[in-house]
């Protein structure tokens, strides 16, 4: 029971990450938001390990090590992740007080995700400390950030239940003279230095036609299995893979339609089982949820489009591990928490040594990701999405 | 046994106040030696800041559960005020200073409602007050949903987390101040604060001593509703962010706070310094413990083993003191009934 409900966890945090991607944040901004979500993964729970949600720390942080450079092999578009790695940390101060404060303690999505932060820290020779409320309520983080800034933490790696009940205590903090990174979900951009986004919605969709074009060949019919219709992040991320598909390298490709599971796992089940009726001449499905893709994943293990039937889309680790197994997937995607983390400790990192403020064009070296440069609004993109395979999906565990 | 109560009562009460002071002093003195930064005026700005909202509901509530009531459902009403206040400032076109004024005025009629269950229906404060946690809540959620708005004026946000002049004590403590005074006249210095104490200890002989209990008990309600509604503005705008979730989970470190300073859950006896001292302990040893890096699941475990700790001890010492005291008239005159005889120490 226990396991499950911290699975519904991921899958719930997933999706309201998947919000703030495209910029809703009043959809991101709680971690428990997501109750569509929840209300399927009923199904997905038998689809990883009892154990193996509650990521520890230490798994977190070896993902971290190894998962920028798989990261880089896997997509073949990160140039400068493995050239880098065991980059140059000499332009930082030693000895930073680096706090992270997450939605949530005990969350095991942010588990992985400070635990990145964690190895970042070791090797930028500071001091690491996680600290959090137990619940991810809007105002219980404000009282953290205060302590935080009492004790002199240099640098404040914080993903916001609230972007703006948190703001005031952020000022205090800043003035107080720490550094204020935001992660995986933004404030006011005038209450932190820079924000840490996991990836552009044009990344994602982008990885996402690249994954299916590669697994049937370019050519064939796909469809596309969404969450709720009037999802705004769906819709920007589908808006984008239709612009893909106009160009003339996916002419192969052809997309006939768009079906909703609204994030509930039946639903998705279902949908998936109507697609496959109507079009007999299916290739693939693109599913951008992590509900839907589970759910498709588990009906399509079950039927005779097993391995015939391409599916891919964005889904956790801990969810598709076994269809990756069994040969119904072949590769999905989504961000890696633990390089999130990484990186807010590499940007406040530098920011504490004075190497970068905050401004656009900035840039700086964050260990074995290579150099990141920041964007408009002190915005720092981690990178175009991990994609998992059975190859390196056991080096993840969230 | 009966007319030694009183003397027995206002002795451990006594005690009891005077114990949460000292451990209080007791508290500071230690985290202000061995927890780094404790002992600044920044941190102690902060630590009075999270505690004005605790200590402003706690003052009505000690006056309810006083008389043998309760009242949970003060958190969800700071919720829904909030949602309200926010509702009205994102979608329609109402002056502020009117939307606090509205807002209070919702408190006091949330608190209304539970008053006209508990007095006129003579259901159980317990119950009825779980089912209003539950509804405000949940009618929080239908005002404003998932949504946050936040875009009120920052003359207001920023007023709300104001010091004084000088120095790094916030504002807002003043006038609560002013209302602890006002609190602790009514309850230890009018006859409606005797008629309170009486009402806790006996209904029927508050009745009868001319007390129109159900009436009393209505303003009750209706008084920690509104000081709720002012709870749920203040916390609007020190968060600058109006949410259906504001306050959640609140009404236990009240009554954690009213508890652990002496009052009983049974009604009728109980003060307000010790709830003012048993609020600020609370509130200290969270802050310490927090600066201490201790984490946020043995924080929830301390409070809940000081709120247990605060119901057991001052019962166990009327038991005790209620034993001892039969058991030396025992040994003095002999004859006692058979009932006290067959409960040996």
């Amino acid at each position: 029971m226990l396991a499950s409900r911290r699975r519904l966890r991921v899958i719930t945090t997933a999706v309201a990450l998947s919000c703030s991607v495209a910029g809703l944040s009043a959809c991101g901004s709680r971690a428990d938001s997501g109750s569509s979500a929840s209300s399927g993964s009923g199904g997905s729970a038998a689809a990883a390990p009892a154990g193996s949600a509650a990521a520890s720390t230490d798994t977190g942080s070896s993902a971290a090590s190894s998962g920028g450079s798989s990261a880089a092999a896997s997509t073949g578009s990160d140039a400068s992740g493995s050239a880098a790695a065991g980059g140059t940390t000499a332009d930082y101060k030693t000895g930073l007080k680096i706090a992270f404060l997450p939605k949530q303690v005990n969350n095991p999505y942010f588990t992985v995700a400070d635990g990145g932060g964690k190895a970042a820290v070791a090797e930028l020779k500071g001091t690491y400390k996680e600290t959090g409320p137990s619940d991810a309520s809007a105002s219980s983080q404000v009282s953290y950030i205060n302590t935080l800034s009492q004790q002199g933490e240099n640098v404040i790696a914080t993903s916001a239940n609230d972007p703006n009940a948190i703001c005031g205590a952020l000022k205090q903090a800043k003035s107080a003279g720490a550094k204020i990174v935001t992660y995986d979900s933004d404030t006011t951009p005038s209450c932190r230095d820079v924000f840490i986004n996991q990836a552009t919605p044009q990344g994602l969709a982008d990885v996402e036609i690249k994954m299916m074009s590669d697994e049937i060949g370019g050519k064939g019919k796909i469809a596309i299995l969404s969450a709720t219709p009037n999802a705004t992040n769906q819709n920007a991320w589908i808006a984008l893979m239709k612009a893909d598909l106009k160009k003339p390298e996916n002419s192969g490709m052809q997309l006939v339609t768009v079906a909703y599971g609204n994030d509930d796992d039946q639903t998705s089940f279902q949908k998936t089982q109507g697609l496959l009726q109507s079009y007999p001449d299916l290739k693939g499905i693109i599913s951008p949820t992590t509900v839907g893709i589970a759910a498709a994943a588990r009906y399509l293990s079950g039927s005779k489009y097993k391995g015939k039937v391409q599916l891919t889309g964005l889904g956790t680790p801990n969810q598709m591990r076994q269809f990756v197994k069994d040969g119904t997937v072949k590769e999905f995607a989504l961000w890696d928490p633990a390089q999130l983390g990484y990186l807010a400790a590499y940007a406040g990192a530098a920011l504490a040594s004075g190497t970068i403020t905050g401004k656009q064009g900035e840039s700086f070296s964050a260990g074995k990701l290579g150099s990141r440069t920041i964007g408009a609004d002190g915005v720092v993109i981690l990178g175009p999405p991990t994609v998992f395979q059975a190859s390196n999906i056991d080096q993840f565990k969230f | 046994m009966a007319p030694d109560r009183t003397g027995t009562l206002r002795r451990s009460l006594l005690t009891w106040d005077v114990a949460v002071v000292v451990v209080l002093a007791v508290v500071i003195a230690v985290a202000s030696g061995s927890v780094d930064s404790f002992a600044s005026q920044r941190n102690w700005g902060f630590l009075l800041l999270d505690l004005v909202p605790i200590a402003l509901i706690a003052l009505p509530m000690t006056l309810v559960v006083i008389t043998g009531e309760i009242d949970l459902s003060v958190a969800s009403t700071l919720g829904l005020v909030s949602a309200a206040a926010g509702k009205m400032w994102a979608d329609t076109t109402l002056p502020l200073t009117l939307i606090v004024v509205l807002c209070v005025l919702l408190g006091a009629l949330l608190g209304a409602v539970n008053g006209v269950f508990v007095t006129r229906f003579g259901l159980p404060s317990l119950a009825v007050t779980i089912g209003t946690l539950a509804l405000y809540r949940g009618l929080a959620f239908v005002v404003l949903g998932d949504r946050a708005v936040a875009d009120f004026p920052t003359g207001w946000t920023d007023g709300a987390v104001g010091f004084l002049p000088g120095t790094r004590i916030p504002w807002v403590v003043l006038p609560l101040l002013a209302l602890v005074l006002v609190f602790a006249l009514v309850l230890h210095a009018t006859p409606v604060g005797r008629a309170l104490y009486a009402m806790g200890n006996s209904t029927d002989a508050a009745t009868f001593a001319g007390i129109d209990v159900a009436r009393t008990k209505m303003w009750l309600y209706v008084v920690i509703g509104a000081v709720s509604g002012v709870a749920g503005v203040f916390w609007t705008f020190r968060y600058a962010s109006a949410r259906a979730d504001n306050g959640n989970g609140l009404e236990l470190q009240v009554v954690a706070g009213v508890l652990l300073g002496g009052v009983s859950i049974f009604g009728g006896r109980g003060g307000l310094l010790g709830v003012v001292a048993g609020v600020l302990l609370l509130g200290t040893l969270r802050n310490a413990l927090q600066l201490d890096n201790v984490s946020a699941d043995a924080l929830t475990v301390v409070t809940g083993g000081l709120l247990i700790v605060s119901v057991l001890l001052p019962n166990a010492a009327a038991w005790l003191r209620s034993t001892t005291a039969q058991r030396s008239r025992r040994a003095g005159a002999n004859p006692v009934t058979p009932a006290s005889s067959a409960n040996p120490a």
